[in-house]
């Protein structure tokens, strides 16, 4: 065994542990992400939340993705075939990609790609593929309806978030992540870009379709939009999905503007730093799922008046702006 | 263009406002019981299914069994009966039986009495599966053998 371990060159043995580390993080932070939705969509309401199972509730997600994981796949009639079943695994595949190129701290970086800032937002617009699929596949109104809003809304906001995060590209002169997060030393990039932070993290709610701007998924008119005629491991397929696109959204957002995982300087820094990075982008985590219980569901007019009349402008005039000043 | 800044403004600081309102939520106590486990005391004006009220210094009910109750009530859901011991001179109570499926719970029967031998129950939170289980023999759950 260790003879062949030897044989093996490092650098493979070092990308086997990050993907089997990267998948266990996505389920991870799922389970974690749904707990915590539920728990304080209760207590934003003045309810407990779970409550009934284990302490406070806390196996309550691992018993549901058992519930899911048993229930039966139900197909509608006509459905489209072979896509139907594609479409969650189109949204559950790229999910781990990103992770490749986020720096979690110094050392806990799988691969720094001097174009990680793009691969992460292509990575991310595989979502609305999915989504698209998913709901032009199921042979139902609702969910046609609700993958033609995800593709229009996602459109739109994707301008938004390329033009904010070009600002701090504009700044840095890099789209590698590390350099990134190398380049915020001394001061956190939130304090020189507020607007271009503020853009980008309305934008990536949007990207993500998450309340205030989930209509491909509202309740209320749609059922459940795009993903109304998946049930079992599907359905928790896209649910893990969108879990895992707001922490990289949110860890995005902690590496351009917040300072990666600068903090308090902790032993072994290398490596443990990675708690800094973790703790900023859960906090940003909670800011998302307060958002989602405190204001309500746009109008689809509104929604995309919001992405052309405001965020674009704005942006545009901020990465001007920060063009001149980096220029003088 | 004033409009637009002015939105614009606005919206945001509507937005604020709004975390503020969630945020105050988030940090008060929850409102909510947990049911099965807790409860919350019954309110005083609350009407459950009428009972026999049990005197305390007889130990035992005070119904004549007039029948007053059985022939005011709007739904005719109490029966009652009384017995004659012999060598006895009045009546004696022998049946008391309410069909709580009809029962309105007007109260007129509790109002009616003549000897105030009538209340309303605390019991709550009825649900059964039959019909039956709401033929409430009113005079056994008084408990009194008499």
């Amino acid at each position: 065994m260790m003879t062949l371990l030897q044989q093996l060159p490092p650098e493979c043995i070092r990308i086997v542990i990050a993907a089997a580390v990267v998948i266990g993080f996505v389920f991870a932070n799922a389970t974690v992400m749904g707990y915590l939705e539920r728990k304080l969509a209760g207590r934003f309401q003045r309810r407990l939340g779970p409550m009934e199972v284990g302490f406070h509730g806390l196996l309550q997600m691992p018993v549901d993705g058992l519930k899911l994981i048993g229930k039966q796949l139900t197909e509608p009639n006509n459905v489209g075939g072979i896509v139907f079943y594609l479409s969650p695994l189109i949204a559950m595949t790229p999910v781990a990609l990103p992770f490749l190129v986020i720096p979690f701290s110094p050392h806990l970086q799988v691969i720094d790609l001097d174009v990680g800032l793009l691969f992460i937002i292509a990575m991310i617009s595989f979502n609305t593929i999915a989504v698209f699929l998913g709901g032009w596949s199921s042979n139902n109104n609702y969910s046609m309806l609700g993958a033609m809003r995800s593709v229009a809304q996602n459109i739109s906001y994707e301008i938004p978030i390329l033009l904010s995060v070009l600002s701090i590209v504009l700044i840095t002169n890099s789209f590698s992540l590390k350099t990134i997060v190398l380049e915020q030393s001394r001061f956190w990039f939130v304090l020189v870009q507020p607007v271009a932070f503020l853009i980008f993290f309305i934008a990536g709610i949007a990207e993500t379709n998450r309340a205030p701007f989930d209509l491909p998924e509202a309740e209320s008119e749609l059922t459940a939009g795009f993903h109304t005629e998946y049930s079992g491991i599907a359905f928790s397929m896209f649910m893990i999905a969108e879990y895992t696109y707001i922490f990289i959204n949110c860890a995005l957002a902690t590496v351009l503007f917040f300072g990666g995982w600068h903090g308090i300087p902790l032993p072994f820094g290398e490596y443990s730093s990675c708690i800094w990075f973790l703790m900023k982008t859960y906090l940003l985590m909670f800011v998302i799922v307060w958002c989602r219980w405190t204001f309500p569901r746009v109008r689809f007019d509104q929604l995309m008046n919001f992405s052309w009349k405001y965020l674009i402008p704005f942006s545009m005039v901020n990465l001007l702006l920060t063009a001149i000043v980096v220029k003088l | 263009m004033n409009q637009y800044f002015s939105d614009l403004l606005n919206g945001a600081r509507s937005l604020i406002e709004g975390f503020g309102v969630t945020l105050k939520a988030l940090l008060s106590p929850p409102v909510t019981v947990q049911y099965p486990r807790e409860t919350i005391p019954v309110s005083a004006g609350y009407r459950g299914h009428i009972e026999l009220i049990i005197d305390e210094e007889s130990g035992s009910h005070r119904c004549i069994s007039c029948g007053t109750c059985a022939r005011t009530c709007p739904s005719r859901c109490i029966e009652v009966k009384g017995e004659k011991p012999e060598g006895g001179k009045r009546k004696e109570l022998a049946r008391f039986q309410l069909d709580f499926t009809r029962c309105s719970l007007c109260g007129t029967c509790v109002e009616v009495c003549p000897v105030t031998a009538l209340r309303f129950s605390r019991v709550y939170g009825q649900a059964g599966y039959t019909r039956e289980e709401f033929m409430i023999d009113v005079l056994k759950r008084a408990g009194v053998q008499k």
